[in-house]
């Protein structure tokens, strides 16, 4: 994935979301048995203490399989390394780790090293003075820079200097199709969006459901418009609401985009009861995958789920994947993608000297070791790191992996997902007013006014 | 602790004091009065104090005026979360209070098969909000739910995807839930009216149904105060059982006061207009309570059983 234009910072933050099990106040009912963080500390069964109290540096990342088996090997391999200056891991399932972090943060009891989706939320840490520039430790580390995909650096930089440091993967949110289903009904994968609304009556007819969709969870109906929004006027329109330019959500592409959406939503293209079903319980996937559904717009992440839980769909090769399809006569190119560049790991301010140093010896040697990238692959995953495509090898999830890097690699724009570079007041609207667009109970033009209202807070 | 009651009384100590004998013990109250100001007033004051604050949560508390109470009110999205609030108040009430009464009636009752029922009843009680809210979630889901699961097209509603249908689903799921909880507290009620009343209206010739509109619900008026205000004050704080099974959705058509201050405060990052929304709660509710309060009657202390 060279040289990526990449116009936002973009984050990456469901790449666990769909592998963990369980809705978010509850995980800890479902199985865990404490919904609080579940601490395997090396040596230490005492986890969880803040950072700037304890002795040794503390971190703070998403439980979820098997990305945190991945990052426990990272801490693992680096702890055997130091065994003087070990890193004290706590994991978190993904929602109650946004509270959490906020929480820590606020109260100065948060980690030395923070695990993030960069974007807004960095920039509010950055602003609030909770997290150190790491500029001068990309400067001393340019060999670990020239490593990482360069778009990766977009979502970690606020006013120019970079507070993160990008690793684990990069997820481009792609369009997943059962193929046998499609077959049964007798159409095509769809190469455009006209040709979408042409079979969604096709399959409807058929007793199948078009597309398969997590409504509840709000940020699955935001990929929709992401990618509509890209193919209809390209990513001009979203750019001009980032960068806070008056009325930019009652851009005539805005608008167009907005009504060919509820033009979907009408034709019944989405399951029934898409509102109340919920990403985090991976039901959306479970649609596809039993063939209740067709189609299903998501992240590159739900594979392993797909691949875990559905049988033999992905091993007998029913699953297909493409990227968005174009529009007819839009101003985006096809090969635009969306998704998260990366995730991130800060480290906190409020931190010792010490835990500081480790902090930055942690960032500097664990996350891109050869052991570590090849455990993403074989996760089924593209690392951030340059060429990592040549590890790809050819197991069985080659194809998969190859079509991800590309995808990602060609993407001509490879934008953030909007709830996460928009600051958190902004996108908790937007995510509000996504979700009354899909139950149709405001009309794009009243979407685009309540939303231009909050452009810039 | 000089004000304490004498270990061995003497004919000294038996003299009333001024303060009509309990005006020494008033220390007695400091353990919950502490309590109470440490987790009840402080952080009620704090609360008070932050809505006119600006705070994104994690930076700077900044002085903001009013700003935050005039961005609550000018939104359209707090009148609406007052009305489904008071809308799912109002039929939760209307639904659980006759039901309650006379399940708590039939409660009262000494025979066996009742006891064994009761304790039955009272098993919703046991289970937390949240995972009644999942099993809920997972019942509903009009793909793999129940009704999918049975093959009854009926039970395949799109149950929590519909605005009308969702808050319709929120109301059942908690009067299902809490139905055995006022139930009980009417079985206490009704089994403090003693047996004389209805021996008497026996030899009058009251039928059981007049009986109960005649002795058992007036004679209940007090624990119907009791349990409407639980209910009521209740509703206005729910939030689990609301938020995992619909988020507030579809849209915001369940959106109660309490998920719109979570939304505001804790994904919006806008501590000030959450803790203006939180103060809005707590007013609402000390108003309501003091309303149901009076419908006692201005003499709440009057016995009932006068004469008896």
């Amino acid at each position: 994935m060279d040289p990526q234009s990449q116009h936002r910072p973009t984050a990456t933050r469901r790449a666990i979301l769909g592998m963990a099990a369980g809705l978010p106040l509850i995980g800890g009912l479902a199985a865990c048995g404490s919904s609080g963080p579940g601490t395997s500390a090396s040596g230490s069964a005492s986890g969880g203490s803040g950072g700037g109290n304890g002795t040794g540096a503390s971190f703070w990342t998403l439980s979820g399989k098997p990305q945190e088996d991945i990052r426990q090997q990272a801490v693992d391999a680096f702890n055997k390394a130091n065994p003087d200056t070990p890193i004290k891991i706590t994991l978190f399932q993904n929602d109650a780790y946004k509270q959490k972090v906020k929480t820590a943060l606020g109260a100065g009891q948060a980690p030395t090293i923070l695990w993030g989706w960069g974007g807004g939320g960095l920039k509010s840490w950055v602003d609030a003075g909770q997290v150190d520039d790491l500029t001068d430790f990309f400067a001393e580390n340019s060999a670990l820079k020239d490593k990482i995909f360069p778009s990766s650096f977009g979502a970690a930089t606020v006013d120019d200097k970079v507070y993160a440091l990008p690793c684990e993967t990069v997820t481009p949110i792609v369009l997943f199709y059962n193929k046998k289903v499609l077959e049964k009904v007798g159409v095509q994968p769809p190469q455009s969006w006209q040709e979408i609304l042409d079979i969604v009556p096709k399959i409807n007819a058929a007793g199948v459901a078009p597309f398969s969709l997590g409504g509840q969870s709000r940020w699955t109906n935001m990929m929709w418009l992401e990618f509509l929004y890209d193919r209809i006027g390209g990513p001009e329109v979203f750019q001009a609401v980032f960068d806070g330019e008056k009325d930019a959500w009652s851009n005539p592409d805005s608008i167009q985009a907005l009504t060919e959406m509820q033009k979907l939503i009408k034709m019944n293209g989405f399951v029934k009861g898409f509102a109340s079903i919920t990403a985090d319980s991976n039901a959306d996937q479970a649609l596809l995958y039993t063939g209740k559904a067709a189609m299903m717009l998501h992240g590159a992440w739900t594979y392993g789920g797909m691949k875990n839980d559905g049988g033999d769909f992905v091993s007998g090769g029913n699953l297909g994947y493409m990227n968005f399809p174009a529009y007819d006569g839009g101003k985006g190119d096809p090969s635009d993608s969306v998704g998260n560049p990366a995730q991130y790991l800060s480290i906190s301010s409020k931190a010792s000297e010490e835990e500081k140093a480790s902090a930055k010896k942690f960032l500097a040697e664990s996350q891109f070791t050869d052991e570590i990238l090849q455990a993403w692959i074989d996760s089924g995953n593209i690392p951030v790191a340059q060429g990592s495509d040549s590890l790809i090898g050819s197991g069985e999830d080659a194809d998969w992996l190859k079509f991800q890097y590309d995808t990602a690699a060609n993407a001509k724009s490879f934008a953030q997902s909007w709830d996460q570079a928009l600051p958190p007041t902004q996108a908790e609207v937007l995510l509000d007013n996504i979700a009354k667009l899909f139950q149709l109970s405001i009309s794009p033009q009243q979407f685009a006014s309540n939303l231009n209202a909050v452009i810039g807070k | 602790m000089t004000a304490g009651a004498p270990v061995v009384p003497s004919a000294a100590s038996r003299t009333p004091r001024r303060g009509g004998g309990t005006g020494g013990l008033w220390w007695l109250v400091l353990p919950a009065l502490a309590f109470f100001v440490t987790f009840g007033v402080v952080p009620l004051l704090g609360v008070f104090g932050l809505s006119f604050a600006s705070w994104n949560g994690i930076g700077a508390i900044t002085f903001g005026g009013l700003d935050a109470w005039r961005t609550v009110l000018a939104d359209p999205g707090l009148l609406h979360s007052i009305f489904v609030t008071f809308e799912i108040m109002v039929i939760s009430w209307a639904v659980q209070t006759p039901a309650s009464i006379l399940l708590g009636t039939f409660l009262a009752g000494f025979q066996r098969y009742r006891g064994v029922l009761a304790v039955l009843y009272v098993l919703p009680l046991l289970l937390s909000s949240a995972a009644l809210a999942v099993t809920w979630k997972a019942l509903l889901d009009p793909n793999f739910g129940l009704g999918a699961g049975l093959g009854i097209p009926l039970l395949s509603q799109n149950w929590l995807g519909e605005g009308g249908l969702a808050v319709a689903v929120v109301i059942f799921i908690v009067s299902w839930q809490f139905v055995p909880f006022h139930a009980l507290i009417y079985q206490g009620g009704v089994r403090q009216i003693p047996r004389s009343l209805y021996e008497a209206a026996e030899i009058d010739g009251a039928g059981r149904v007049r009986q109960f509109f005649s002795i058992t619900l007036p004679q209940l008026k007090y624990t119907i105060i009791t349990s409407s205000t639980l209910m009521v004050v209740g509703s206005l704080t729910f939030f689990d059982l609301i938020f995992v099974l619909t988020a507030g959705g579809p849209g915001d058509a369940t959106r109660v006061l309490a998920v719109e201050m979570y939304q505001t405060g804790f994904l919006g990052n806008q501590m000030g207009p959450a803790s203006a929304i939180a103060v809005i709660i707590v007013l609402s509710g000390l108003v309501i309570a003091q309303l149901l309060r009076r419908l006692g009657g201005r003499d709440a202390s009057a016995s009932q059983l006068e004469g008896m």
